[in-house]
């Protein structure tokens, strides 16, 4: 099983769900590129334009392990770059676990994503002001932390932390993608997990993926909020297990 | 002790508590004033989510609460909340996590500090920050375009010499330096070589650099004596309302029935290197007085006919490199060229490579080399087509 954590954080917040897999699975954490511990200087503003970037990356992973029929449990974005990597490689990535999956974040006349363009200028603005431990955010703008050797020094340890430009990239690329094309193509067997309250993948968001792959099912969990694994990590473990051993 | 209620209604700031959920179980009379809203209308089923605008509650989810959960405290998050009158207010969220007995019966406390001016400060300030970072890339850019102009890439084909040449700017290479040379033709069989350095670094080093190097095209067009182009050279350059001067080697070489005649006179400057075929090394000429510092100068034309010799010049960036106390110096330079051998590619690209080396790849001024020999080609065969080129 491989757990690929969405925009924000990194693979720490998979730390209550993953200990209810590790006896029966063979289990894989990753950061993002440009998320977490990841090698920052791999973060490549063309790779990374589109999710296909991140998931190549992640597939890249599965190959340098030699692993074959996984289990992808992707977070929010993530949950569209497993399908991603999924429709490119069947074999690698058999089954998708999509917790408060997006396929797209914008509104458009017939569909409903919860956000206008205005609201990710807002959240790119309040990006820049939160730097969430990220030090010296002006001097970081002025010269790249890479050649300022002390600024890794002044890094508090925040999981959340990120490079200020790269947060803003990936936001962008996030926020503005649009996946709905691509779900039609998932043919693994996917759970769809939502939670009661969501303000970043609303119902019609959710429903939309549940909907649009072939042989998805839904399992609806008991609390609010986009982070279900980190709110309500009993009843999510819970929800993949019944996914797993039917 | 004073009133609790007291103490959390008129706390000098707002201040929530929230469930498990996000929902507002209290919010004290401070949040109400800044949310423009009645207790009824703000506790009870709301989330405190529901009061930030939308880009701030992608911020909130993915960000502020898996932070909150995961670390049990998170300090001076900007946020904007959102009054009853659809108004923003910049606030300073800290909040942090009373664990239950329970998953469910956790809570988060939440204090709210208004920071409209702080934030619009901040954020003026960033905004000054982009558009310093913005015009310190277009400088830069403007820089190196100027520097590009001021420096053949590659020197002109000359019939009879191989030359080569090689610059390499101090530093990251983002600042302009004073270091220039040039190659050109002043008559059918005569060219020019020159390499200078121009006091100072920056734009304005730059600017006086081209001065130079036109005015020394200019001049040589009508003075042949080299150490008569830099007495000129000196009367332009005090003339130029700029402060800087320079140091320069000029050399004028002409092709004659013997071989290349070299005329070469030195201002200030390192004196042309003449690796000999054996491998000796040796001067040519003698220092002159710096280009543009005094009108009481002195130049002397030295002349020399190169038999199977390579000269090289070089700036001071290659001999007062520095490792520490260690200096390049003299000594290294030449033992270097004699054992490069006599052909100027190896003599530059090996030089350049073990000055950089020395200075563990971050030079600490300018570096500039060029050399050259005459080839085996007679230079007044040109332009002949060359023997023996099979096809």
């Amino acid at each position: 099983m491989v757990f690929v954590h969405g925009f924000g954080c990194d693979q720490h917040m998979w730390r209550h769900v993953v200990p209810a897999f590790e006896q029966d699975y063979f289990v894989v954490l990753l950061d993002l590129v440009g998320a977490g511990g990841s090698d920052l200087a791999a973060y490549d503003e063309e790779r990374h334009a589109t999710l296909h970037g991140h998931a190549a990356d992640v597939l890249d992973v599965l190959h340098e392990l030699e692993l074959q029929d996984v289990v992808l449990v992707g977070h929010s974005v993530a949950a569209m770059i497993g399908v991603l990597a999924h429709i490119a490689e069947p074999d690698t990535i058999s089954r998708l676990v999509l917790i408060t999956p997006s396929a797209r974040y914008l509104d458009t006349d017939s569909y409903t994503g919860g956000f206008s363009e205005s609201d990710i200028d807002d959240l790119l603005n309040l990006m820049a002001s939160n730097h969430l431990g990220w030090q010296g955010p002006l001097s970081a703008l002025v010269l790249p932390p890479a050649e300022r050797p002390e600024a890794a020094a002044e890094v508090e340890q925040s999981f959340c932390r990120t490079r200020p430009d790269i947060a803003a990239h990936f936001a962008k690329v996030t926020f503005l993608s649009d996946n709905r094309a691509d779900l039609p193509h998932v043919s693994a067997p996917t759970l769809v997990i939502q939670s009661r309250v969501d303000a970043i993948a609303p119902p019609s968001a959710v429903t939309f993926v549940y909907e649009t792959i072939a042989e998805a099912s839904l399992e609806a969990v008991d609390t609010t909020g986009h982070c279900p694994h980190l709110s309500a990590p009993g009843a999510t473990v819970a929800a993949i297990q019944r996914f797993l051993r039917p | 002790m004073p009133d609790p209620n007291s103490l959390f209604d008129d706390a000098p700031c707002g201040y929530a508590v929230l469930d498990a959920d996000g929902v507002v179980l209290s919010a004290n009379q401070q949040l109400l004033r800044m949310l423009g809203r009645s207790r009824s209308e703000v506790e009870g089923d709301r989330t405190f989510a529901s009061f930030i605008t939308m880009g701030g509650r992608i911020f909130y989810e993915t960000h502020l609460l898996p932070m909150l959960l995961m670390e049990t405290a998170v300090h001076e998050i900007a946020l904007d909340l959102i009054s009853r009158d659809g108004a923003h207010i910049s606030v300073l969220v800290s909040a942090n996590l009373a664990p239950g007995s329970s998953e469910r019966d956790a809570r988060v406390r939440v204090v709210i500090f208004e920071a409209q001016h702080r934030r619009r400060y901040e954020s003026d300030l960033l905004d000054a920050t982009r558009s310093a970072v913005q015009a310190r890339a277009e400088a830069t850019a403007l820089a190196q375009t100027l520097q590009a102009t001021l420096i053949p890439p590659t020197p002109p084909s000359v019939p009879g010499l191989d030359i080569a040449a090689a610059y390499r700017p101090a530093g990251d290479g983002s600042e302009v330096g004073g270091d220039f040379y040039d190659v050109f033709q002043v008559g059918e069989d005569a060219w020019v070589l020159v390499l200078g350095d121009v006091s100072g670094k920056g734009v304005a080093a730059a600017a006086v650099t081209a001065f130079v190097r036109h005015t020394v095209r200019a001049l040589a067009m009508q003075v042949v004596d080299p150490a008569m182009l830099l007495q000129r050279l000196n009367v332009a350059l005090l003339a130029h309302p700029t402060d800087r001067y320079c140091t320069i080697a000029l050399l004028r070489v002409c092709c004659t029935p013997e071989g290349w005649r070299l005329s070469s006179a030195v201002g200030g400057h390192p004196l042309p290197l003449i690796r000999a075929s054996s491998g000796d090394m040796s001067e040519l000429g003698s220092y002159g007085s710096p280009v543009g510092l005094l009108n009481d100068v002195e130049f002397r034309t030295a002349e020399h006919l190169i038999i199977d010799e390579t000269v090289t010049l070089y700036t001071d960036g290659v001999t007062e490199a520095r490792r520490e106390d260690d200096l390049f110096g003299d000594a290294r330079l030449f033992e270097l060229c004699s054992r490069l051998g006599p052909e100027p590619g190896p003599i530059v690209d090996g030089t350049v490579g073990m000055v950089l080396d020395f200075q563990n790849n971050n030079a600490g001024d300018d570096i500039a080399l060029l050399a050259f020999c005459a080839t085996k080609d007679r230079c007044q065969d040109e332009p002949a087509p060359r023997k023996g080129s099979a096809r």
